[in-house]
């Protein structure tokens, strides 16, 4: 369980992030949306340690997240594009991150699903895009980590990896961890996510169920449901109150039944 | 200890196979072979290659460096969201970086020497040019470093860098001369020693210059230097600035990389 309390973040006159508060439950998907520049990568990034909040609080499983880091082995993160160093070989980059992180209990599904071992020594710099995305998604579900942090995850993917990596997805929802996810597809994050966060302009407008969220806006589907949010946007909202987030924006939204999916 | 290990050998592993880096160590290689082959006498060439560490040297680590760290900045964001810890990260990263440099230049130049042994050179001054070579490296990756961390604009980067190589070099002995000239009535000694030593290229020249009986090609500074101290004391001296000049952007490119937002 990943809980941001009130996050701050001010880069030069700019409010990145304006007193956000979000908790990310386990055994469940939640999708990070917004439009470009909303503060998703800076969220993002404290949550990594990073970046630095000017303030507020990250608790992780519970526990204050310290300045040393040992708290990410709570974490697998997945950037948007991988870009591991040209000559190194993808056998190289797997045992780094296996070493770095001594003792934790390997998930090697995806390395056989994208079949690591074909490719274990080639150099990264050959590699497709495709493929080199293939590896960033191993390194992230390398381990077992309790919160994974994926960044549009199936970008340059072919749709038969992007299916298996979906699949992996609901795997680890159903293990019981986390998923904290982002994409600019909506429809894909419709068939994966159970929370939806909305922010927009450095501010959470809506967290909680996807369903309460199409519900309330009386939409069919997540991507017109965020058009209904980003049209409403300068109207306060607020989750419900059993919902997994908060926010400290005042609320448009009456209390509906928990209807994750 | 075992995460600055690792970090290194992943940079040794990358760079060893980086092909502007097998070009560099070729180069030395090439340019230090041709001197001796072309009948060059071991303090002829030791001269030669001194001209040529001090102009070439400074350029490729403040260039490639800054490039470099450019390049692995999002395997690096990858890297710092292991648990691992900042520090070590850091010096992990400038060793993968700074180590294979200086040992491309320490086998480009050193192994004609020792195939010339034979040549005239003194075993000091060959010492003096590799530790000198070996130090230039060490300090200008530490500051390429330095630069690239602190300006995310990669163009600005480079361009700082390549500014700071042209001040080292060109611009800093041009000022110290025209305040030599302009200043010829005081008493300028302890303050253009002083200045020397402000400049790691001008401290790796009198660090090889000590070592060879060419007091004429010192420059003013240089001469002042080696009458002042003595030989065993300059090169001492020279020595420390030399690693001082390592050390002091290093720790600041450790405090850069440990506070700022990536």
């Amino acid at each position: 369980m990943i809980t941001l309390d009130s996050i701050r973040k001010r880069f030069g006159a700019l409010d990145v992030l304006q007193d956000v508060s979000l908790a990310v439950r386990p055994g469940a998907v939640t999708a990070l949306v917004g439009p470009n520049g909303s503060g998703k990568t800076t969220l993002i990034k404290i949550i990594l340690g990073l970046t630095r909040a000017d303030a507020g609080a990250l608790h992780v499983d519970g526990a204050r997240a310290d300045a040393a880091g040992a708290y990410r082995r709570a974490i697998g993160y997945m950037p948007q594009a991988a870009h591991f160093p040209t000559n190194l070989r993808v056998g190289d980059v797997l045992e780094l991150v296996t070493q770095l992180r001594p003792g934790e209990a390997i998930d090697d599904d995806l390395a056989r699903a994208f079949n690591m071992d074909g490719i274990r020594t080639k150099l990264v710099g050959t590699l497709s895009g495709g493929t080199r995305q293939k590896v960033n998604a191993v390194v992230a579900f390398m381990f077992k980590p309790s919160l994974l942090i994926l960044d549009e995850p199936t970008a340059g993917l072919d749709p038969l990896a992007a299916a298996v990596l979906k699949e992996k997805i609901r795997a680890v929802r159903t293990e019981g961890r986390a998923v904290l996810i982002t994409s600019h597809i909506l429809a894909e994050l419709e068939t994966l996510a159970d929370d939806v966060a909305f922010l927009c302009d450095g501010t959470l407008r809506f967290s909680g169920p996807v369903a309460a969220l199409l519900d309330r806006t009386k939409s069919r589907s997540l991507e017109e449901a965020v058009a209904a949010l980003l049209r409403t946007e300068r109207v306060p909202q607020r989750a419900t109150p059993d919902a997994v987030t908060t926010s400290r924006v005042a609320p448009l939204l009456a209390p509906q039944p928990q209807g994750g999916r | 200890m075992n995460i600055v290990r690792l970090v290194l050998q992943a940079g040794l592993r990358d760079l060893s196979r980086n092909r502007w880096i097998v070009a560099y160590t070729l180069a030395f290689l090439g340019i230090a072979e041709g001197l001796f082959w072309f009948g060059g006498t071991g303090p002829q060439v030791l001269l030669s290659m001194l001209n040529l560490v001090l102009l070439v040297l400074p350029l490729v680590a403040l260039v490639f460096g800054t490039i470099h760290v450019y390049a692995s900045r999002e395997f690096v964001e990858l890297l710092l969201a292991q648990p691992v810890p900042r520090r070590e990260l850091f010096a992990g990263l400038y060793l993968g970086l700074a180590l294979p440099l200086a040992a491309a230049f320490l086998v480009g130049a050193g192994i004609p020497f020792a195939v010339h042994a034979r040549a005239g050179a003194s075993l000091g001054g060959v010492a003096a040019l590799l530790g000198a070579g070996v130090g230039l490296s060490l300090a200008f990756a530490a500051l390429a470093t330095w630069i690239a961390l602190h300006t995310d604009d990669r163009l600005k980067g480079v361009g700082l860098a390549l500014g700071t190589w042209l001040a080292a070099t060109v611009v800093y002995d041009g000022l110290v001369l025209g305040a030599a000239a302009a200043f010829g009535n005081y008493p300028l000694e302890r303050p253009l020693l002083g200045l020397m030593l402000a400049n790691p290229v001008d401290v790796a020249r009198v660090l090889v210059l000590t070592q060879l009986d060419v007091s004429a090609l010192m420059g003013y500074t240089g001469a002042l230097f080696e009458h002042t101290f003595g030989t065993a004391l300059g090169t001492s001296i020279a020595a420390v600035a030399l690693l001082a000049w390592c050390a002091v952007p290093l720790l600041l490119a450790d405090r850069r990389f440990r506070t700022r937002d990536f």
